[in-house]
């Protein structure tokens, strides 16, 4: 393949990892957003969380894959985005080591105090990437001045926080929420999965408003005529979604949230095309400029055709086993250990 | 302190933290599961609260294995920008597939693992543990590979008009002499650590066990310590073999970095191996006090003990003629003390594995109190042995980020220094260095803690339930 051809591909293949990011720790993020929210108690919580562990591992390696993808086909564009943007990312990997962490931490230990610290771990670390992520993106289209980035990170970060940018962050926080909203109305029962529902109608309100002012703006601003079909598609979508989290179709509701989430990543890499980053005040990286060579792109052609599908079907195959529904009642007791009981580790 | 020096600083505590938890993960996956398949071979209960018992450690260390590793990824950019620029084209390969091939493998299987108890069949939940440890493992060889590029850069072309190093043949860098040493060198490295950890465990809950009085407690551990033995043996004679091999090569490929390792000042036919100096040691002060083994080194670089060595200050006018004027020497008293250390620190492990084995010969079990310390601090200085090979590996490769290959291309290469960030400023790299040492470091105690308490706790009592019905709740791991 010529390597304009293998450009293209990977400027989509990047796309369809952001997806599968946005779609899959989307609702992960929501569900870690929703525990003040939503749990009122510790059974609560401890189902909300357990509704997403056997899961939350594996969809945050899609945006390691996507770095790594980055890094891979387009070097100039991953070193320069991430050494520009160096404030934003470093907040997102603090909130990312916390919320890890929480998870696997919170039960380890049977005590109020500790179970309540981990659960702050997790819901700061699941608004933190929600909002942030918005940000990222809404930079790549809003572009930076090489005149900043020189300035050094600080300076970078100040003028990231533009009015766009602020909104397309608005819009991924609101969009999570309500994602994790409708996930939780898919694995939960009784008064836990009520609740989640009747918020999820709630929200879909302010997600249609924002979402539309959003997709408007962008197409506005940044759209070609091929991306109004997506404006379109998304909004039907996003009435879609108020529909069916006001009638309590959870299933229907959470495929419509992924399709918007699926719709914001086409618009922004729409949008883009052939840029990876604007920059205002010289020439744009490209998919051109920032690429691989053919040799590279073309070895990790292979290895994207033959590895992505494979893991898609593993990634399903957990997805099925853990279908199930989780009751708030009837669950097993904490198996944690006491912190704060002495422990006699001598010999 | 400049960007580069606190940007390096953060590189070496993220990199040194997050290898605290990597080898006991690559080497305690595949024990886990070795545990695991002998309760389902054998239906013996002992191995099932063991596979309990030390996979709940693995998994204490494995989380933070696992986010410290997501900033290894993001780094490269964020502080070695101009280094991601410049090799992009070779490096970002392994790692792309590393996430595509490893990480996703074991995120996946592992959250099944932990999940799946009741809820997969005895079989197909003994698979999930298995796959897990296959994508530790996997990642390792990836992560190796790009680590390998740096030592010794092959299957690349400097491209004059790009200003880049590009990829010439994958197969090459992913063959690469240097990645078939230090892989298995690393992997080894790691069972071995996951085998003195588990015989380390062991071996001290048996010396509690038997002074509570509790035999039968003690004895519990007994198949875990026997098992830990195996690995230990076969993995040091592992760890032992491709080290050699690693020297040779070394010699070959970085003679700067075997010459440091030695602190050796001039060119020396039949070199001694030094076991200790006494005294500083550095490229102006050759006149250390040295006990050491004699032509031990060239032994160990040439396969003869009248083999020559270049010793560290013709090696710099040789570089400096060749590359321009430049410090080329990297910090000799890390190097040799490094270097030291690993081999001490793996060396240790050897002395528990030897009691080890005579404590637990014809069915029994260790008593003596001696042996329940020299269990724990076997436990705690295995750890050591890889960081300080890592860090002897990486600072004798200094002042180079991707040292020039001999026989290659050239023009691949890289300083350190010219490889950061042009753009980041100190305050940026100071606070990122601050919130990552402060974060670490509160983690670190958390983890200690409950690693200590999970430890100390024994083998939980389990209750064998055999059917996976449909029914049952889904299983509350956390």
């Amino acid at each position: 393949m010529d390597i304009d051809t293998l450009r293209i591909i990977w400027f989509g293949l990047i796309a369809v990892l952001w997806v599968g990011y946005l779609v899959l720790e989307g609702f992960d993020f929501g569900v870690g957003m929703l525990l003040p929210i939503l749990g009122r108690s510790e059974n609560d919580r401890r189902v909300m969380i357990n509704t997403i562990g056997p899961v939350w591992d594996g969809n945050e390696v899609w945006v390691l894959t996507a770095g790594g993808a980055t890094f891979a086909a387009f070097p100039l564009w991953y070193s320069t985005l991430f050494s520009a943007f160096y404030l934003p990312l470093l907040l997102i990997l603090v909130a990312l080591i916390l919320r890890g962490v929480a998870f696997e931490y919170r039960g380890k230990i049977d005590e109020d105090g500790w179970r309540s610290k981990w659960d702050w771990a997790i819901i700061v670390g699941s608004y933190l990437p929600s909002l942030l992520w918005g940000v990222a993106f809404g930079n790549l289209l809003h572009g930076v001045d090489v005149a900043t980035v020189q300035k050094g990170p600080f300076a970078v970060l100040l003028a990231a926080l533009n009015p766009y940018s602020l909104l397309f962050g608005a819009v991924t926080l609101l969009l999570f929420l309500l994602h994790g909203a409708l996930f939780l109305g898919l694995k939960t029962t009784g008064d836990l999965r009520d609740r989640a529902m009747k918020l999820a109608a709630t929200l879909s309100v302010p997600v249609l408003a924002g979402g539309a002012v959003w997709a408007i703006w962008t197409q506005l601003a940044y759209g070609k005529t091929w991306t109004w079909a997506v404006v379109v598609v998304a909004a039907v979508a996003l009435v879609g979604v108020v529909l069916s989290a006001r009638a309590g179709k959870e299933g229907q509701g959470f495929l419509l949230t992924s399709v918007v989430t699926v719709g914001a990543v086409v618009m922004l890499f729409g949008c883009l095309y052939p840029a990876v980053l604007h920059i205002n005040d010289a020439a744009d990286l490209t998919i051109s400029n920032a690429s691989s060579t053919q040799n590279t792109l073309t070895v990790m052609t292979w290895v994207a055709v033959i590895m992505t599908p494979i893991v898609l079907v593993y990634q399903s195959w957990t997805y099925w086993v853990f279908r199930s529904r989780i009751s708030a009642t009837d669950i097993p007791a904490p198996t944690g250990l006491k912190w704060t009981t002495k422990v006699k580790a001598g010999i | 302190m400049s960007a580069l020096d606190l940007a390096r600083w953060q590189f070496g505590i993220t990199t040194v933290y997050h290898f605290i938890f990597v080898p006991l993960t690559i080497g305690l996956s595949a024990m886990t599961a070795m545990m695991q398949t002998a309760w389902y071979r054998t239906g013996d209960e002992r191995w099932l609260r063991l596979t309990k018992y030390f996979g709940k450690l693995f998994l204490i260390n494995f989380a933070i294995g696992v986010v410290t590793g997501i900033v290894q990824e993001f780094q490269f950019g964020m502080n070695w920008s101009e280094y991601s620029r410049f090799v992009g084209d070779v490096f970002g390969a392994p790692l792309a597939m590393e996430a595509l091939l490893a990480f996703f493998l074991e995120s996946t299987f592992l959250g099944l693992w932990i999940f799946g108890w009741d809820r997969l069949s005895k079989g197909v939940h003994l698979a999930t543990i298995w796959a897990a440890a296959i994508g530790v493992n996997l990642s390792a060889y990836f992560i190796i590979a790009a680590n390998s590029f740096m030592q010794h850069p092959v299957g690349v072309k400097y491209n004059p008009e790009t200003k880049r190093a590009e990829l010439d043949s994958i197969v090459a860098v992913l063959t690469n002499p240097t990645t078939l040493a230090a892989f298995p060198h690393t992997v080894t490295a790691a069972f071995l650590t996951a085998g003195t950890f588990v015989a380390g465990i062991a071996g001290w809950q048996m010396v509690r066990n038997a002074k509570a009085g509790d035999l039968a407690g003690a004895q519990l551990y007994r198949p875990a310590m026997r098992l830990a033995l195996v690995v230990m043996v076969v993995s040091a004679v592992g760890v032992a073999l491709s080290g050699d091999q690693q020297a040779k090569l070394m010699f070959q490929q970085q003679p700067m970095k075997m010459a440091a390792a030695e602190a050796l000042c001039s060119t020396e036919t039949g070199a001694g191996f030094s076991i200790f100096a006494v005294g500083a040691v550095g490229a102006d002060k050759c006149d250390v006090t040295n006990v050491s083994i004699p032509g031990g080194t060239s032994f160990l670089a040439t396969g003869d003990f009248n083999g020559t060595l270049k010793g560290v200050n013709d090696l710099q006018a040789e570089y400096s003629a060749k590359y321009g004027p430049g410090n080329y020497i990297p910090s000799l008293p890390v190097t040799y003390w490094n270097f030291r250390l690993m081999m001490g620190f793996a060396a240790f492990a050897g002395v528990l594995a030897l009691a080890g084995i005579w404590y637990t010969r014809k069915g029994g079990v260790p008593t003596a109190p001696w042996f329940g310390k020299l269990s724990l601090v076997a436990t705690f200085t295995i750890f050591l042995a890889n960081l300080t090979g890592w860090i002897f590996t990486e600072m004798g490769r200094q002042p180079w980020i991707v040292a020039p290959n001999p026989t290659g291309d050239g023009n691949v290469r890289l300083t350190t220094a010219s490889a950061v960030s042009p753009y980041v400023d100190v305050p940026s790299v100071a606070l990122s260095l601050v919130v990552f040492t402060g974060l670490y470091g509160a983690l670190a105690v958390v983890w200690y803690g409950l690693m200590k308490r999970y430890a100390t706790a024994g083998a939980p009592e389990v209750e064998t339930s055999e059917s996976s019905d449909e029914d049952k709740p889904l299983a509350f791991a956390y």
